[in-house]
């Protein structure tokens, strides 16, 4: 019987990674992700996870170690956010191409200038194009369930991918919650040994990382885009899989109150709780609105998410980045451009909001639903809107 | 002479690690330097390389010059893979896993990689005490992108963005000291070596990976591309460094120094200066100034070596005399 602790959710990541049995950990200390990777040198130190545990000079060193040990065929796992995770840019680049299968956490945090150390998404959106398979996590819970999920994924056989898993920093990261654990068995059971196909190996040397002249390039990047987008089937069924073995379901886009809805609000990350409470008191009040949450971040979930939205004639894209110059948020980007050649497409709003770790409250997803209504309605002279801003 | 040349061969292994068929320029000291070098070791290596010619010439999808396994992620970055390869290899050793044994783990650069940009990871990698060896083969410039300075470039040689002009003579900085900088980690072992020197090239890579945990050898490589020389005397250009002085020969084992080579005098640098055209432009007054700072830092590692030599005979004669005390 899996047991229900109340924990803090680095810690319980760190905890879900231990149930993984990585072999190598290599990772350096930011703030929010800190927690994380200090439990698991903890783990090691005690010698409750039997790990090389890699204390890098910088999170640049933390990707590239993490690209070695992966080549190597070992299962790896690091963890950074902001600042780290711009600084690792470079090297995240590199491990979706070379079919790496490294698993990482994102604890989201606003990227400087000014100096933020809390949430936002700004550095998600600036890893969006790197190749890799990222979830987007709401809560302690789904966080466990997609570290391991994210091992599985990565590592199967028509795969062969890098995966993210972002949770909001501090709003998830430093909060305790109730969690259910799988048992090792269990986990040891849904989690297959890591067997990298073709790793660097003197009994069977390849060669890892050629450059490509034009004549080929093309072709290697199409083969990625490929591999990723394949990948989506298969993301699909381990959820299910895991549903089947640990009984709790994840959707590329989950919805709440959201079929038949005429509004809908689509959130990502820990926000999306307190916009639930938003819908449903909402929805009390008799009104036809829902919520969709997007999960999969990458592969993007386009015949989901057109799903989700068939009969809504209003989608309010909350975003918690800003595309400087932009059209609009960044994801309202890509979901306007999912409905652009349909015939039946809802009117897309785009606001921005929840900027370095500034609150949103049920009030104000309230305030935003009504808002983004009467935009929908009317017009703005705005391509989007920064929620809340003081001008 | 002729016996030699025939008996030479027999020495070293048949077995090409770096095979021909890559596209160095001609008279490549770096490609020379790095075939010695894996020639030098068996097969059972892993080698992290460093963007930059080596990686450049011996690479192009779908081929590869390599016979051993070989991964290319990034220009800064191929002490921290190695950390990751060794730590990788080390868990699945001790967790079972079927991974062959003895395995060792090379990261290579150039001395861009090595003393610019890559000069961080190699610090962490060598403080972490990886069991690894690290192996800059130093051109003294970024050739791969076209002889840019970098800050092993030495003293007065003119590269494209150090150019001699009116107002200058090339390079202003005297050469990084990164094989001091790497005997400053107090790790087991570091070492200079250069290709006209092949067997002790050969020697210090192989003591370097057989000795546990991280080693660093820095290889003085002839670029004759970039070094304005003749491409048939790159042999001759790597023994005149040594024998001028401009590029010691030694190792650091366990901190103690060691010099590779007796040179009862050293030759003056102009004979190596002269021979390369990135010099040319020197007046007499700017070599002197590279003689004189060339005997000095000859100096500082000889004293280094010398006093360990000292050092270790007094030693023993304390000890001597303790031991009869009792
Ligand atoms: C981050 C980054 N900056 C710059 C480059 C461009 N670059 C590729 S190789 C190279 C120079 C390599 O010089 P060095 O390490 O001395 O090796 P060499 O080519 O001389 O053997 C440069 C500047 C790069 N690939 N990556």
């Amino acid at each position: 019987m899996a047991t229900r602790v109340g924990i803090e959710v680095s810690i319980a990541i760190a905890d879900a990674v231990k149930l993984a049995n990585p072999d190598v950990i290599a990772a350096y200390p930011i703030t929010p992700q800190t927690h994380i990777v200090e439990h698991l040198a903890e783990l090691v130190a005690n010698g409750e996870l039997d790990a090389e545990y890699v204390p890098v000079e910088s999170e640049h060193s933390a990707m590239s170690a993490c690209l070695g040990s992966a080549a190597a065929g070992a299962r790896t796992f690091t963890a950074t956010a902001s600042q780290g995770l711009a600084l690792m840019n470079e090297v995240v680049y590199v491990a979706a191409p070379m079919r790496l299968p490294i698993v990482m956490a994102i604890a989201n945090r606003a990227l400087s200038a000014p100096l933020s150390i809390w949430c936002d998404h700004s550095d998600m959106m600036s890893v969006r194009d790197t190749g890799w398979i990222q979830i987007i996590a709401e809560n302690g819970q789904q966080c466990v369930d997609n570290i391991i999920c994210a091992f599985r994924i990565g590592e199967d056989q028509r795969v062969l991918l890098p995966v993210m898993v972002h949770l909001d920093g501090f709003n998830l990261t430093h909060v305790i919650e109730p969690i259910e654990f799988p048992e090792q068995s269990e986990v040891d059971k849904f989690l297959p040994p890591c067997k990298f196909p073709l790793p660097l190996n003197p009994d069977n040397p390849v060669a890892m990382g050629d450059f490509a002249p034009p004549v080929i390039f093309t072709e290697a990047k199409w083969a990625q885009e490929m591999n990723i987008r394949a990948s989506k089937k298969v993301v699909l069924e381990i959820w299910d899989k895991y549903n089947k073995a640990f009984g709790r379901q994840y959707y590329a886009v989950e919805k709440h109150h959201s079929d038949g809805a005429k509004v809908v609000l689509m959130t990502m990350g820990a926000v999306g709780e307190t916009a639930s409470v938003a819908i449903d008191e909402l929805v009390a009040e008799g009104q036809d609105v829902g919520q969709i949450r997007l999960r999969l971040w990458r592969p993007f979930p386009l015949e989901e998410l057109r799903e989700a939205v068939k009969d809504a004639e209003v989608l309010i894209v909350l975003d918690r980045a800003i595309s400087y110059g932009g059209p609009c948020g960044p994801v309202a980007s890509e979901v306007k451009a999912a409905f652009y050649d349909q015939a039946k497409r809802p009117k897309v709003v785009s606001f921005v909001g929840g900027l370095g770790g500034r609150d949103i409250t049920v009030a104000g997803f309230k305030d935003m639903v009504k808002k983004g209504t009467e935009i929908a309605r009317t017009g703005s002279k705005n391509e989007y809107e920064i929620y809340g801003v003081r001008e | 002479m002729e016996k030699y040349a025939v008996y030479v061969p027999r020495l070293i292994k048949k077995r090409e690690n770096f095979a021909p068929g890559h596209r160095a320029c001609i008279g490549c000291g770096e490609a020379l330097a790095v075939r010695m070098a894996f020639k030098a070791l068996d097969n059972n290596v892993i080698v992290a390389n460093a963007t930059g010619c080596i990686e450049i010439v011996a690479s192009q999808l779908p081929f590869t010059t390599w016979h051993l396994p070989w991964i290319h992620t990034l220009f800064e970055n191929p002490a921290a893979v190695a950390s990751g390869i060794e730590a990788g290899y080390k868990a699945m050793k001790r967790k079972g896993m079927a991974v062959p044994e003895n395995t060792k783990v090379v990261a290579i650069g150039g001395d861009g990689a090595t003393s610019d940009i890559g000069l961080q990871a190699i610090s962490g990698a060598l403080e972490r005490g990886h069991d690894f060896t690290y192996i800059c083969f130093d051109n003294e410039a970024y050739m791969n992108t076209g002889i840019q300075r970098s800050s092993a470039t030495p003293f007065g040689a003119a590269t494209t963005t150090s150019p001699a002009g009116k107002h200058s003579f090339g390079q202003f900085t005297w050469k990084k000291n990164m094989p001091e900088i790497a005997a400053a980690h107090n790790i087991p072992y570091v070492a200079t070596a250069t290709h006209g020197y092949p067997f002790d090239l050969m020697a210090k890579v192989r003591k370097a990976a057989d000795t546990p945990g991280p080693a660093y050898v820095h290889i003085l490589s002839v670029c004759p591309t970039g070094w304005r020389s003749a491409t048939d005397t790159v042999n001759r250009q790597s023994r005149l460094a040594v024998q001028t002085g401009v590029f010691p020969l030694y190792e650091v084992e366990n901190g103690v120094y060691k010099m590779s080579i007796d040179l009862p005098k050293l030759r003056p640098v102009k004979d190596y200066l002269k021979i390369q055209g990135r010099f040319r432009h020197l007046s007499d007054d700017l070599i002197q100034q590279i003689q004189d700072r060339v005997e000095l830092e000859y100096q500082k590692i000889l004293e280094k070596a010398n006093n360990v030599t000292k050092r270790a005979k007094s030693k023993s004669k304390t000890g001597a005399a303790k031991a009869s005390a009792r």
